[in-house]
């Protein structure tokens, strides 16, 4: 088990694990980064997704050693302040219930505004599609992406 | 200093008048018990006050809730009650999360979509105790009569001599003070709620939009280990054999052992625990293990065979629930007869977050971290599976991601209470997706059977109901009260018919059955709704015109039973969907609405659904919904309630449903229980009536209408009912 290099949220870490593990499981287990979300396990969910130089990425399909120099965005490096447009919408709109799908939901919307900052209903299903919501709460997550969208995320 | 109130305290206080014995200290249980007199126990409330009350002396209120937080809102709703009879700003209120102390909270449990229903007005009177006891301090402290005092904003003010002071000034003064009898404490008008029945954003938020909100796969303490289970795919079945030196040399794993099934109260299915450094190495380990199966008696079971035994229970006459008039009457020849049989799928809740509970066993005491609905169900389980006595049992009420009565359930603590005592390190047992979806407790699989008949008036002569499922008392181990989960609604039948039937059989199956969000409302909901809806089509009268008519309120009404709906409120509520749905307007071609009102868990209901038929496929153009919910705290959070009590029973009504094959649940993840995604979730516009009635719950009601308003759609838009969930439109 080599040490494997990782740049997440702008600060390198050094981790000890087996290359076929789950990005998701080595920020949870390893560095205590419990902000990303176990849902699935298969990609199906989205509750664990992050980025990858500002791609969505599901963590939980992404082996650690295939992430390279890659830099990783993770749901705190959203901003821990609550000061990201999309958190400040996310609030505005009362979004979350359980609240346990969100910060993958977040960093879903945080990839696509930064390539599309005015995306269409349409736009949202198919960039959001990935992401589930047991609460329901699709027509708010809607409406804050609007929201962020309008104010300039 | 502090003053610590809660309602044991009213009580004791007004036996004990001053002793002033719980200033500055919060109270134990056992103390209190022993000092309380006979006849307070014996006035030992139906609804439970469980929050204590903790005016700072900075003038801060903390309350201490001792209710789950699971996306309701409810520390928010809770505090907001507080804060407007104690006459303080919201912000000065904040919320703790209660220890497990059943001892002092009497009841924990968050369920039954009750937090607010059980808790509005023991709070209003506990804020209302603190208002009184500042301004009596004040009055005391400036030698006024208490009658020239007012107190507002956490100020008391003496207006003749303009004086004031803050809350905090006067804490030591009131707490020494006799308490007022909570009951005579004089409490606001509605007219003057300046935070009751106003949006306030909730508290849970913030922490919820940047990864920092701890739920219980997110506790992390020092030295802890991660476990899972190989559990048998077959309800009932256990390891015949098994070969764990490939899953013992796997990376990571520490350990691997058998722990067995717990039987009546614990529900375990037992296996081969795969204990790991970290939750993928312990995923991985027990990938590795080789086992064999004793798929055991229930080996054989199917949703095929149970569909069929269901249907055969509904046509043979069951347990008799409810009789008025005679439904074997002959019928005049001129009688239209209307029938209907109506099929229900097994259910998993999916809950986002999969369970998960994090426990160590420490010499002569434990220490859990338990997403959970019920933590004095899990401390009571851990104690005994440890034998320790319960207060030694120390445990933490984490957020949950999601509830839905599935974390009411003890099974998943005991698990890893069997883990936790061979690890002897904090261990978090982690269910993967696979494990939550085919060892949940699930919906009861069900089959209605309806029977109706309008004459040339179009009035309808009867109504016979006979509900067969796989009940939930029969799994409790309840055999004279099997239809106990299982008619609720059916049996508030709320139509005004002169013949009315309901029957329930209770079918068995291997599969356990558990209260899934709105328990046997999902299904009584769609049977009344959708029949009372076939039986409209046979008068030829139109779906609200036909259920207005049927809404009659005597002048003599009383409620039949605390579950028995006002037909007003019901018939207000349906007015209120049908007008803002635009009802009776016409629609193009391939389009239609459909209606369904209902009554559960104290609130009145009504939605209407627009949709579009095309062909094979459909689309739901929007949801209306009113709502009566009687006095409304967090309008926001009832609103966000019922979007989420639809878009979780349209799941049900169009994708999910769990079906049975050799005795194991064929689907394992999302990929074959796929819930609504937002491409999928209509526009919901929601409609709050104002009502001073008591509060009504809002977890659940919302969702027993959602998904009749859209078979009743169909209907309207292609002439198809559809009578089987999840629905499947053929042409």
């Amino acid at each position: 088990m080599a040490p494997i290099q990782l740049l997440i949220n702008n600060s390198p870490h050094e981790v000890e694990v087996a290359p076929d593990t789950p990005l998701l499981w080595v920020l949870r287990d390893k560095l205590n980064m419990t902000g990303t979300k176990y849902g699935c396990g298969m990609g199906l969910c989205g509750a664990c997704t992050v980025h990858l130089d500002g791609q969505a990425v599901r963590s939980c399909q992404t082996a650690v050693s295939s992430v390279g120099s890659k830099k990783i965005t993770t749901i705190e490096g959203l901003s821990t302040d609550n000061s990201h447009p999309l958190q400040k919408a996310w609030i505005a709109e009362q979004v979350p219930q359980c609240g346990y799908c969100q910060p993958g939901q977040l960093m879903s919307a945080a990839a696509l505004l930064a390539k599309t900052p005015r995306p269409s209903d349409q736009q949202i299903d198919s960039a959001m599609g990935g992401n589930l919501c047991r609460c329901g709460m699709y027509q708010r997550i809607r409406r804050a992406i609007h929201r962020a969208a309008g104010e300039g995320a | 200093m502090a003053t610590v109130i809660s309602r044991r305290k009213f009580m004791v206080r007004s036996t004990v008048a001053g002793a002033g014995l719980l200033v500055g200290l919060r109270f134990s249980g056992p103390m209190l018990l022993s000092q309380e007199s006979e006849k307070a126990k014996k006035k030992s409330p139906v609804n439970p006050f469980d929050a204590y009350i903790h005016v700072k002396p900075d003038g801060k209120i903390s309350l201490i809730v001792a209710k789950s937080e699971m996306g309701q809102g409810i520390k928010t709703g809770l505090a907001m009650i507080l804060a407007e009879e104690a006459d303080v700003d919201f912000n000065a209120v904040s919320v703790e999360q209660a220890e497990t102390r059943p001892d002092i909270y009497e009841h924990m449990g968050t369920g039954g979509s009750g937090s607010t229903m059980e808790n509005f007005m023991p709070l209003r009177r506990a804020g209302a105790t603190v208002r009184e006891l500042m301004i009596t301090a004040a009055a005391q402290k400036w030698n006024v009569p208490k009658t020239e005092c007012d107190a507002k904003k956490g100020l008391v003010r003496h207006t003749k001599s303009s004086r004031q002071t803050r809350y905090g000034e006067l804490v030591e003064a009131a707490s020494k003070l006799p308490l007022p009898d909570p009951d005579k404490v004089p409490l606001k008008n509605e007219s003057e709620f300046e935070l009751i029945g106003h949006a306030t954003p909730r508290v849970d938020i913030p922490s919820k939009v940047n990864g920092s909100a701890g739920f219980g796969l997110d506790v992390r303490v020092p030295d802890m280990l991660f476990a899972v289970v190989a559990r048998c795919p077959t309800f009932g079945g256990k390891p015949a054999h098994f070969e764990a030196s490939k899953a013992k040399a796997a990376p990571g794993v520490r350990d691997v052992f058998e722990i067995p099934a717990l039987g009546k109260d614990m529900y375990t299915a037992g296996g081969i625990v795969v204990v790991a450094d970290s939750t993928w190495a312990a995923m991985k380990g027990r990938d590795a293990l080789q086992i064999e199966w004793d798929r055991g008696p229930a080996a054989s079971e199917s949703s095929a065979s149970l569909r069929e035994s269901l249907r055969a229970a509904a046509s043979r006459p069951g347990k008799r629930i409810r009789n008025d008039g005679n439904v074997d009457e002959a019928l005049p020849s001129s009688a239209k007869r209307v029938e209907a049989v109506y099929e229900f799928p097994h259910l998993a809740h999916a809950t986002m977050e999969p369970m998960n509970i994090t426990v160590h066993a420490r010499d002569n005491e434990a220490e859990v971290w338990a997403p959970t609905q019920s933590p004095d169900w899990v401390q009571r389980t851990v104690a005994k599976l440890l034998d320790l006595p319960p207060q030694k049992v120390i445990v933490h009420t984490t957020l949950l991601g999601g509830g839905f009565g599935r974390r009411y359930m003890a099974d998943y603590p005991a698990e890893a209470t069997q883990i936790a005592k061979v690890v002897g390190k904090p261990v978090q047992l982690v269910w993967s997706r696979e494990d939550d979806m085919t060892h949940d407790f699930y919906r009861p699989a069900a089959c209605h059977r309806m029977r109706g008949a309008v004459n040339q008036a179009g009035h309808p002569l009867l109504w016979s109901h006979t509900i067969t499922s796989t009940s939930i008392g029969a799994f409790w181990g309840a055999p004279d009260k099997l239809e106990e989960s299982e008619v609720g609604g059916a049996k508030q039948m709320p139509y005004a018919i002169p013949n009315v039937r309901l029957e329930y059989a209770a079918v068995p199956s291997s599969v356990p059955p558990l209260w899934w969000r709105s328990v046997e409302h999902s299904f009584n909901g769609f049977a009344v709704e959708c029949f009372i809806d076939e039986l409209a089509a046979g008068a030829g009268k139109d779906p609200v015109e036909f259920r207005r008519g049927l809404l009659v309120k005597p002048a003599n009404w009383k409620p039949k039973d605390e579950d028995d709906p006002d037909p007003s409120r019901l018939r207000g509520v349906l007015d209120i969907a049908a007008e803002k749905a635009g009802w009776g307007k016409p629609l193009p071609k391939g389009k239609g609405r459909g209606i369904a009102s209902y009554h559960s868990f104290g609130s009145y209901i009504a939605e209407a659904a627009e949709v579009t038929v095309s062909g094979k496929d459909f689309k739901i153009d929007r949801i209306v919904a009113a709502i009566d919910c009687g006095q409304v705290v967090n309008p926001e959070s009832v609103r966000a309630q019922a979007e989420s009590a639809i878009i979780y029973g349209l799941s049900a009504a169009l994708k999910n449903e769990i079906t049975i094959k050799d005795g194991a649940v064929e689907q394992s993840n999302f990929d074959g229980y796929d819930p609504i995604r937002i491409d999928e979730a209509p526009p919901i516009e929601v409609h709050l009536l104002k009502s001073k009635e008591d509060p009504g719950g809002m977890g659940e009601p919302a969702l027993p209408p959602a998904a009749p308003a859209v078979a009743n759609a169909i209907f309207a838009a292609s002439g198809k009912r559809l009578r089987r969930l999840p629905f499947q439109l053929k042409t």
